[in-house]
């Protein structure tokens, strides 16, 4: 049995089907006819350049533009005179063949990328790397064995998959992925996750010791392998695999269903996310919204900030994508623990209790007013709601809106559209918050209650670390009081109350939420169904009864268990 | 032979997306391009090439001096000035 990483979750029983690298033998030769040198090289060229549009194709139509905008700058380098140039230089001055020119020429493209001193820089290396094999197997003629178009079912085994390869996987054949090296958020583990194939990746030399044919099981939620195994555990795999898709088949049937209890209290189920394409998750799982969309993504792994329009473009895209149904986009939430590289910020005692969120996009307006120009500019292609993240009392707030507002003039006076419907709303994380939250409620239209950090904050705990990590729990009774105590507050107000953090999704604690009153339950997008069948199974009048007799527990073990003892 | 300069103002430079958005544009003419930056005039960047481009590895902030000889090349100058300008 292996034990590796575990990049997307589902039991899988299948044949391997191991996929070797191809080891090239260039030698250096001189050639003597120059003309037909070149001509196996723009041969070579054009049908790369064939694959790849059709890589960029399938890609498009199976996973979205932005999965398949890497292909694109594939083909340009395809097309790059520069490359072209120093390759067809090697043959016609030098007199060499035309594999070893296009060899040495992207080894020299890929050492001076490799050494540039920017991240993005050196990861473009590995794209003129995917396209100079693409292009030495055409021109020797090597049929790299194709994954687009399989006989049987298998599992693929192989030391590490590109993103080329896994777009142009046939989906319908491919029942799992297990690779030597790569994490869970490698570019293949992320593919696997979104196409739902099941996959363990990280297994260090696996390519090596399963055998093409061998009978493997893999287990991508505890990261297992196991090859040729015996009767019982086939048995034993075999039970647990229908068993999940059985529960899938289950939960597909609540795809459209309304989010209502048994008798009649409807909550809405929506789901966080970090990029655009994340879209299609939140819709293929029954998603009624979007109540987080995490705009920090925009802001990382760059060189500056991103501009209005690129901005804009995205917020336009997840508003389009959501097609009318309410999206909450969270204004920057960096600083703490999430750095950028082109923002110094002084080193800081207390990270999380810093310049952080909120507290610097007051203090950087520009940063502030770039991102809200962008997402008013967006608001009249959908349901957009703003949130600000980390408030800690009514001054920050109402600083916020301030600002808001007077972006708002500013688009009006450029004659811009901006939407008349937008709500603002704040993240209650900071227990001070939470505490006057009856104040607050006056001046928003919504909270979102973002558990990770109100935890943490309330119980001062440090998540991460491991020696009190049994502190942070979401059964606490302050915490629980704090969240019933928010959501009353706003409900006084008339104001409608969210969840975006990890509690929200938490099956064990759904009842308790919906007892609480909370109107809009926000989630990893997997988990929506799981907790709308827990609250088409429920009654919302029995919901009020735990919830209310939890509140008077003392410990978070009592109150785990009198929910145990009373709901499961 | 025609030059002009200008001042890379988009924030992300002219990097990836913007760079390709500039090569496309570039080799739509008939005219050699060549680009240099802070007129460093020992280093000619190709305008029509993505990975030259890449290479130079401009900034927001930077000073890039578009050179175009050819028949069309007024049309290149003002082409590609306006792109630069409109903050790409």
């Amino acid at each position: 049995m292996f034990k590796g990483i575990a990049a997307s979750s589902g039991v899988s029983i299948c044949k391997a089907l191991v996929l070797k690298e191809v080891k090239y033998n260039i030698e250096k030769k001189n050639i003597e006819d120059v003309p037909k040198e070149i001509d196996s090289l723009h041969a070579a060229l054009k049908l790369s350049r064939e694959q790849l549009s059709n890589v960029k194709k399938i890609t498009e139509n199976k996973m979205g533009k932005d999965n398949a905008e890497i292909f694109e700058a594939h083909l340009l380098m395809l097309d790059d005179p520069e490359l072209i140039g120093e390759i067809e230089g090697k043959i016609k001055n030098e007199s060499l063949n035309a594999e070893f020119a296009v060899k040495s020429t992207v080894e020299t493209f890929v050492s001076i990328f490799e050494q540039m001193d920017n991240e993005y820089m050196r990861e473009r290396a590995a794209d003129i790397r995917d396209i100079g094999k693409r292009l030495l197997n055409n021109l020797l003629g090597v049929v790299y064995r194709s994954i687009s178009d399989l006989e049987d079912k298998c599992i693929i085994v192989t030391k590490d998959l590109t993103p080329s390869d896994t777009a142009q996987m046939d989906h319908e054949k491919v029942l799992g992925i297990v690779t030597d090296i790569g994490g869970s958020t490698s570019h293949s583990a992320i593919m696997a996750r979104s196409l739902e194939i099941p996959a363990v990746v990280g297994l260090g030399n696996i390519s090596e010791v399963v055998k093409e044919g061998d009978l493997l099981i893999i287990d991508g939620d505890e990261g297992l392998v196991i090859i040729n195994p015996d009767i019982e555990t086939l048995q034993r795999y075999k039970n647990k695999h229908e068993k999940n898709e059985q529960a899938k088949q289950e939960l597909k049937k609540l795809m459209d269903t309304e989010s209502i209890t048994i008798d009649g209290r409807k909550v809405e189920l929506a789901g966080n996310i970090g990029t655009p394409d994340n879209v299609l998750g939140v819709l293929k799982n029954g998603g009624e919204g979007i109540g987080l969309f995490r705009t920090e993504f925009l802001y990382m792994n760059k060189e500056n900030f991103p501009s209005e329009e690129e901005q804009f473009n995205a917020y336009k895209a997840v508003l389009e994508g959501m097609r009318g149904k309410p999206v909450v986009i969270r204004t920057l939430d960096i600083g703490g623990d999430k750095k950028l590289s082109y923002l110094s910020i002084d080193e800081e005692m207390n990270p999380f209790l810093g310049y952080r969120a909120i507290r610097l996009c007051l203090d950087r307006k520009d940063i502030f007013k770039t991102q809200l120009r962008a997402l008013l500019r967006a608001s009249v292609y959908g349901n957009l709601k703003i949130m600000f993240p980390m408030i800690s009392g009514l001054e920050e707030l109402r600083e916020a809106k301030a600002i808001t507002w007077e972006v708002k003039q500013e688009l009006i006076k450029e004659k811009i559209e901006v939407s008349e419907d937008i709500e603002l709303g704040i993240m209650i994380e900071i227990p001070s918050a939470a505490v006057i939250s009856d104040i607050l409620a006056k001046e928003v239209d919504f909270f979102s209650i973002g558990t990770n950090d109100l935890i943490q904050y309330t119980v001062a705990v440090d998540r991460m670390n491991q020696k009190i990590s049994y502190l942070y729990d979401p059964f606490n009774p302050a915490v629980l009081r704090l969240i019933k105590n928010v959501i009353d507050n706003a409900h006084k107000e008339g104001k409608w109350v969210g969840m975006c953090g990890e509690m929200a999704g938490d099956t064990r604690l759904t009842p308790v939420l919906l007892g609480f009153g909370l109107d809009e339950f926000s989630m990893s997008p997997s988990s929506i169904l799981k907790v709308r069948k827990c609250i088409t199974n429920f009654e919302y009048a029995k919901a009020k009864e735990v919830s209310d007799h939890i509140l008077k527990l003392g410990t978070a073990r009592e109150i785990e268990n009198y929910i145990k003892e009373n709901i499961l | 032979m025609k030059k002009v300069s200008v001042t890379i103002k988009n924030k992300e430079g002219l990097h990836a997306r913007p760079a390709s958005i500039f090569v496309n544009t570039a080799s739509t003419f008939k005219s050699k391009i060549n680009i240099i930056k802070n007129g460093d005039e020992s280093k000619e960047y190709a305008a029509k090439s993505i990975l030259s481009l890449m290479k130079m590895a401009a900034a927001e902030g930077d000073v890039i001096t578009i050179i175009a000889d050819g028949e069309d090349e007024d049309m290149v100058i003002s082409k590609l000035q306006s792109l630069i300008e409109g903050e790409l």
